[in-house]
C-alpha cells in the first residue's frame, strides 16, 4: 500500500504528532503513579513528580544550642553551623514558625524581643539576644535536598499494612475462579459446537442473551441462596459466583472456536470408532489452547480487578480483604493523604496483570475479536 | 487453614470433580444404560447419543441457570418486598424509588456516562486505529493505549485521584492551572454537573483500547480493492476513511459501541472510588450499592431497572447470534 499514488501524504508527519500525542496522554497518568510509589513522602508535597529528578525546597527545623552562648557586650550571642559539619545549602531561613521562610540567606533576620538571626547559605548563623538565652532557640530554613528514590512505600505498605495478606487472598480468589469454570465450560462449548440435539440451538441463543445480564442482579438472591446453604460470605461462595459469572462468556469464546475446528479431523475419528469423549479430550481440547488461553486471560483479569462481587461474596473482616477492597474500602480512607503510599499500593494492585498483560497480549487481543459478537 | 491452601484444595477438589464427572458419567452411560451390545446394540448407542449432550452440558447449565437465570426472577421478586423481606409491598419500592432525588439523579448520570461514554471510546478507539493503521511504530503504540484494559478500576481510580488531585504539587490539571496563573487549587470532583465527565474519562481511558483493537482489526479486514479504486478515483485520505471505510465497518463500530454501553451500566467501581456517589456524581450502580446489605428491596429494584434498559440490547444480541448461525 505504500507505494500506491495518494496514500503517502504530506499528512505522515502529522499522524506520527497526533500518535506520540495520544500515546503520552494514555501514558501519563500510569507514569505519574509510578513515580510517585518511590519518592519520599515530604518530596512528594514539596514537588510535582513531573520535577521528581530535579533538587526539591524542602523545609527544615533546628534547635539553636543555648549552652553555646557567649557575652558580646550588652547582647547574648550564640554562634556555630545549623549543618554541624555537614553539607549544605541554605536557600531561605526564618526564625518564626509562622514564616519559615521570611529572610534569603545570608540577609539579618529581625526577630520579637529585639533579637536577630542572621543565616549564611554555608549554614553558619549568629544568633543575638539583649536578654540571657534560657531554651534552645528554634531556627526554620529551607534547602534543597537531591531528589530520592527508595522501595521505602513497597515496604510499609506490604509489611505494616496487610497488603500482603491482600495480596494472597487476591491469588487465593483468583486461581480457582479461572480454572474451574474453563473446564465445565469446555465441556459444554463442544455439546453445543460438535453434538446435535433438540434446543441445540435455544441454548446458544440463551449464552448469548446471558453475557449481557448486569451482574447487579445476582448479588442478592445468591448471597441469600449461600447463606441458606450454609457458605455464607466465604473463599467458596466468591469461587462459585465467578465461575457462574465467567461461563457465558467461557462457553460463548470456545464454542465460536471450536465451531472452526475443521470437520473432516472430527468426522474421520468418529468414523475409526473414537467416542465423543475421545474426541473432546484428544482432539478438539488441544487444538482449542488459544481460546482456552484467551478466556483464561480474560477470567483471570476480571477476578483479579473485580470489586463488586469481592465486597458482597467475601467477608467483610479484614483478614479477607482483597487488594481492591483493602485500597477502595480502607487505604482511600486511612491514608487518603499519603499519596506514596496509595501509589504503591496501587502499583502492588496492578503489577501482576501489567505482567499477564503484557506476556499474553497476542491472546487477549484474539479473545476480544473473537468475543464481541459479530 | 491458609485460604491459599484451601484454594489450591479447591482447585484440585473441583478439577478432579469436573474430569470425574465427565469421564464417569460418559462411562456409565456406556457400559452400563445402554451398553453397546446385547439384543439391539444399534438402537442403544444412539440413544447413548442422546443423552450424551446433556451430560456435557449438564454442570455449565446448572450454573448458569442458578447463577444467572435464577437471579433476574428472584431479584424481581425480591424487590416486590419491604427491606426486611417479610412483607408484600407490590411496586412500593420502584414508586418510592422513582420519586426518590438521589435515584433521579444517578439516573439522570447513569444517562450521561450511556451517552458519552461508549461514543468517545469509539471515537478514540477509531482515531487510533486508523492513525496506527500504517505506522512503523503502530504496534508498540497501541499496545500502550491498551493497557488500561489490565489496570483495575479501582487502580485506575488512583492513577487518576493524582491527576485530578486537589493540589498543585500533586494533581497535574491544577499543575497545569497554576502555571496559566491560578490562584487557588480547585477540586474538579467537586464541580458540579462537570465532575461527571472527570470520572467518564477514566472509563473512556480504560475502554478505549478496547475499541481500538477491534476496530483495528476490522480496519485491516477490509478489502484493499476498494481503498485503491476510491484512490484511483481521486479520492483524499479524509474521503478514503469517512466514505470507503467507516461505512464497511460499520457493523462492528455498532458492535463496540453496544459492548461498552453494556459495561458502562455495570461499573460502580470508578464512582465508588472516586467519590463515593457525593458531589451528585452517583449512577445506578453505585446507588445501588449503597442500599445493597441495607435495604435488599431497594437494592433488588435498581438492579432490576439495569435489566429493563438492558433488555434491547439483550434482544438484539440474541438476533445477531441467530442470524449468524442461519
Amino acid at each position: 500500500m505504500e507505494n500506491i499514488a495518494g496514500t503517502k501524504s504530506s499528512l505522515s508527519w502529522v499522524v506520527n504528532i497526533s500518535v506520540i500525542l495520544l500515546v503520552v496522554i494514555w501514558l501519563i497518568p500510569t507514569v505519574g503513579l509510578l513515580v510517585s510509589s518511590f519518592r519520599d513522602r515530604d518530596q512528594i508535597s514539596a514537588s510535582g513528580w513531573w520535577l521528581s529528578p530535579f533538587a526539591v525546597e524542602q523545609n527544615f527545623q533546628a534547635k539553636i544550642p543555648a549552652a553555646d552562648v557567649r557575652q558580646d557586650g550588652d547582647f547574648f550571642v550564640i554562634e556555630g553551623n545549623i549543618f554541624s559539619g555537614g553539607e549544605g545549602e541554605v536557600i531561605r531561613f526564618g526564625g518564626a514558625r509562622s514564616n519559615p521562610t521570611a529572610n534569603a540567606a545570608g540577609e539579618t533576620a529581625e526577630l520579637t524581643r529585639d533579637r536577630s538571626l542572621t543565616l549564611q547559605a554555608n549554614g553558619d548563623f549568629v544568633y543575638r539576644s539583649p536578654r540571657e538565652i534560657k531554651r534552645d532557640p528554634s531556627v526554620y530554613y529551607s534547602t534543597a535536598t537531591p531528589p530520592e528514590f527508595s522501595m521505602d512505600n513497597y515496604e510499609t505498605i506490604m509489611f505494616s499494612n496487610n497488603m500482603d495478606i491482600a495480596f494472597i487472598n487476591t491469588l487465593t480468589v483468583t486461581i480457582p475462579a479461572t480454572i474451574i469454570p474453563i473446564l465445565i465450560a469446555a465441556f459444554a462449548a463442544y455439546a453445543l459446537a460438535w453434538m446435535d440435539f433438540a434446543g441445540r440451538g435455544l441454548l446458544i441463543a440463551m449464552v448469548v442473551g446471558l453475557l449481557v445480564v448486569p451482574l447487579q442482579l445476582a448479588l442478592v438472591p445468591l448471597l441469600q441462596f449461600h447463606n441458606k446453604i450454609g457458605i455464607g460470605q466465604s473463599f467458596l461462595g466468591i469461587w462459585m459466583a465467578h465461575t457462574g459469572f465467567g461461563l457465558p462468556l467461557a462457553i460463548y469464546l470456545l464454542r465460536n472456536y471450536m465451531v472452526g475446528l475443521p470437520r473432516d479431523i472430527i468426522e474421520s475419528a468418529k468414523v475409526d470408532g473414537a467416542t465423543d469423549f475421545q474426541v473432546f479430550t484428544k482432539i478438539v481440547l488441544p487444538l482449542s489452547f488459544p481460546a482456552l488461553a484467551s478466556f483464561a486471560i480474560f477470567q483471570f483479569l476480571w477476578t483479579w480487578n473485580d470489586l463488586l462481587v469481592a465486597k458482597v461474596f467475601l467477608p467483610s473482616n479484614s483478614e479477607s480483604w482483597v487488594m481492591t477492597v483493602k485500597i477502595a474500602d480502607d487505604l482511600l480512607g486511612s491514608r487518603g493523604g499519603d499519596w506514596g503510599i496509595l501509589a504503591a499500593a496501587a502499583f502492588i494492585s496492578i503489577a501482576v496483570p501489567l505482567i499477564v498483560f503484557f506476556t499474553m497480549q497476542r491472546y487477549l487481543v484474539r479473545g476480544l475479536l473473537a468475543g464481541s459478537v459479530k | 487453614m491458609s485460604p491459599l491452601v484451601q484454594g489450591i484444595i479447591t482447585v484440585i477438589i473441583g478439577v478432579g470433580g469436573c474430569v470425574g464427572y465427565f469421564f464417569l458419567s460418559n462411562l456409565i452411560l456406556d457400559k452400563v444404560i445402554f451398553p453397546a451390545r446385547g439384543d439391539n446394540p444399534g438402537i442403544n448407542i444412539n440413544r447413548a447419543n442422546l443423552v450424551r449432550p446433556w451430560l456435557f452440558l449438564f454442570p455449565a447449565m446448572a450454573a448458569l441457570g442458578l447463577y444467572l437465570v435464577y437471579p433476574v426472577v428472584g431479584s424481581f421478586w425480591r424487590s416486590l418486598y419491604n427491606r426486611s423481606g417479610d412483607e408484600f409491598i407490590g411496586f412500593g419500592n420502584y414508586t418510592t424509588m422513582f420519586s426518590d432525588d438521589g435515584f433521579q439523579t444517578a439516573l439522570f448520570n447513569n444517562f450521561l456516562w450511556v451517552l458519552v461514554v461508549p461514543a468517545s471510546a469509539t471515537f478514540f478507539g477509531l482515531l487510533v486505529a486508523q492513525l496506527t493503521d500504517r505506522l512503523k511504530w503502530g504496534n508498540i503504540a497501541k499496545s500502550l493505549i491498551f493497557m488500561p484494559m489490565a489496570i483495575s478500576f479501582v487502580g485506575a481510580s488512583l492513577i487518576w485521584k493524582f491527576v485530578y488531585a486537589n493540589n498543585a504539587d500533586i494533581g497535574l490539571i491544577n499543575a497545569i492551572r497554576d502555571f496559566f496563573g491560578a490562584s487557588e487549587p480547585l477540586d474538579v470532583l467537586q464541580l458540579r454537573f462537570w465532575n461527571n465527565f472527570f470520572l467518564m474519562f477514566i472509563l473512556v481511558w480504560i475502554q478505549t483500547g478496547f475499541a481500538m483493537v477491534i476496530l483495528s482489526a476490522a480496519l485491516r479486514g477490509i478489502p484493499e480493492e476498494t481503498i485503491e479504486a476510491a484512490i484511483i478515483d481521486g479520492a483524499n485520505p479524509f474521503q478514503v476513511f469517512f466514505k470507503i471505510k467507516v461505512p464497511q465497518i460499520m457493523g462492528t463500530i455498532v458492535v463496540v459501541w453496544t459492548t461498552i454501553t453494556i459495561l458502562v451500566l455495570k461499573v460502580f467501581d470508578i464512582v465508588y472510588t472516586m467519590t463515593g456517589g457525593n458531589f451528585g456524581t452517583e449512577i445506578l450502580p453505585s446507588y445501588m450499592m449503597s442500599y445493597m446489605f441495607r435495604d435488599d428491596g431497594r437494592a433488588t429494584a435498581v438492579a432490576f431497572v439495569i435489566m429493563i434498559i438492558v433488555l434491547p440490547v439483550m434482544v438484539w444480541n440474541i438476533r445477531q447470534a441467530r442470524a449468524e448461525m442461519r
